[in-house]
């Protein structure tokens, strides 16, 4: 069986796939990629299906050594790809020859770079997911310099070279959301500034929630809001009243309104939004 | 009832009591187990909602729930666990004093009742039980530890519960279980799911 090592695993680098779906109710968030097109794409691009394990990079790369030759591809934010230290094309498919080092480099805009390898990372899996959640401790660390990590199989047939068109990273995050289920919970003025206001994105986001400076969201009601569920891209107010919008890792129960929901294809885009990036809510009704 | 919506695929609904939820919980699933709901991903109960996200068309759903009878799930419905528990928690003496009885006796009243798991949230497999009568409930602790013992029992406001793993916690800590209570290689992971009967059984000290 092939396996990577790695020899520098950068800032933080995660093993994700489609995540876990169905145990909210035990509470196991979902996880998985946070920029699902990204990760389908690179898996695509080296003949794995869509749920094969790929590694999430976060602004700074990683390098892997391949214990055998093996095809990766690197989508998602653009870096500089090197073998060995040789220039090596971003958003194809690249041979990795025996005890060669891919090396992705700092992304040159956006945050996560996806790494896929030919028969994909084949951590084994937990409650049906290889993915590392953060928050419910699951899956694999974050990795480590010196990690080995076992690949499955590759697929049999080589996959046909795969036109790779991908959107560039936001330089302005736009974030669709629909209202409800708690905007009755908001001010009318503090629903018209959602729709009107200028925010950024803050330096404290993860891939629990993408976190917002910004105008405050007045409260109608001051009451404690009873835990409920919440979904993938809940954009939920804390007490201070600064919007956050729930990701991959977000927890399964919170005691915070939620006054709307960003549609799942727009959270691609935020998991790409550097902090500082410009963001505005486009409130659908 | 109020059916509230939740984006594309989701919906809230809001019902008055923690005895609704759980009734509206047991209907779902039944109706689940007989294929007379839509597919979904999740039927998640909390407070006073279940949220059942996935939908493909939740319109259809949300104007049917509220014509559904609910029937009250009755006490002994569900599975029972049994979790033996040392009371020698360090909260002991704070919620002693609360309810104006000795130590000593704080295990006793506890182990007297039988809880329901209400609903999971805070951490894979963290069960919030219901079941313990009002003048006996303590609110969390003022400073909440940066790290509370795996098998720590514990109350906050209406709740009971166990940490199934180590992590930070603002629970008053009575006493600890060895039971595991999360296990991701078990089938179910979680001991105390949603709809699952508890029971603590003192250990002698």
């Amino acid at each position: 069986m092939n396996a990577i090592e790695v020899v520098r695993a950068g800032a933080l680098t995660t093993v994700q796939d489609l995540g876990r779906r169905g145990l909210a109710h035990l509470g196991v968030p979902r996880s998985g990629a946070l920029d699902g097109p990204a990760h389908r794409l690179a898996n695509r691009l080296v003949g794995n299906p869509a749920d094969a394990a790929t590694l999430e990079t976060t602004l700074t790369g990683v390098a892997v050594r391949a214990l055998a030759p093996v095809v990766a591809a690197v989508t998602g934010a653009p870096a500089p790809v090197r073998i060995d230290g040789r220039p090596a094309p971003w958003g194809l498919p690249v041979t990795i020859p025996a005890g060669a080092v891919l090396d992705v480099g700092a992304a040159t805009h956006g945050v996560r770079s996806y790494v896929a390898f030919a028969g994909g990372v084949a951590v084994p899996p937990v409650l049906g997911s290889r993915a590392t959640d953060l928050l419910a401790g699951l899956g694999p660390s974050p990795l480590s310099a010196g990690d080995v990590l076992p690949l499955g199989e590759p697929a049999d047939c080589p996959p046909p070279v795969d036109v790779a068109p991908q959107p560039a990273p936001p330089a302005e995050l736009v974030l669709r959301l629909r209202l409800g289920p708690r905007d009755d919970w908001f001010t009318a003025d503090a629903l018209r500034l959602l729709g009107q206001a200028r925010y950024t994105v803050a330096s404290a986001s993860n891939r629990i929630a993408l976190r917002t400076e910004g105008p405050a969201l007045a409260r109608a009601i001051d009451a404690e809001l009873p835990s409920e569920g919440m979904v993938l891209g809940a954009v939920q107010v804390p007490t201070d009243g600064r919007p956050l919008i729930f990701l991959a890792d977000h927890p399964t129960t919170g005691g915070y309104p939620v006054v709307g929901v960003v549609p799942e294809v727009d959270l691609a885009a935020a998991a790409q939004a550097r902090p500082g990036t410009p963001l505005r809510f486009q409130v659908i009704a | 009832m109020r059916v509230r919506r939740v984006g594309d695929h989701a919906l809230l609904v809001e019902v008055d009591s923690t005895d609704e939820v759980a009734a509206l919980h047991a209907e779902l699933l039944r109706r689940r187990a007989a294929g007379a709901l839509p597919p979904l991903d999740n039927i998640v109960p909390a407070a006073r909602t279940v949220l059942l996200d996935g939908l493909t068309d939740p319109k259809q759903l949300a104007d049917d729930i509220p014509t559904w009878p609910l029937p009250p799930v009755p006490a002994d419905e569900g599975p029972l666990v049994e979790l033996p528990v040392r009371y020698d928690g360090p909260d002991l003496a704070e919620v002693a004093a609360r309810w104006w009885v000795p130590m000593e006796e704080v295990g006793r009243i506890h182990s007297g009742f039988e809880y329901r798991v209400a609903f999971c949230g805070f951490a894979p497999g963290f069960g919030y039980l219901t079941g313990l009568p009002e003048r006996l409930h303590v609110p969390r602790r003022a400073t909440p530890r940066t790290s509370v013992p795996a098998g720590s029992v514990a109350l906050a406001g209406a709740f009971t519960g166990a940490y199934p793993r180590t992590s930070p916690g603002g629970w008053q800590l009575i006493g600890h279980t060895d039971a595991v209570l999360w296990d991701p290689r078990r089938e179910p992971a979680a001991l105390l799911r949603p709809g699952v009967r508890v029971r603590f059984i003192p250990e002698e000290r």
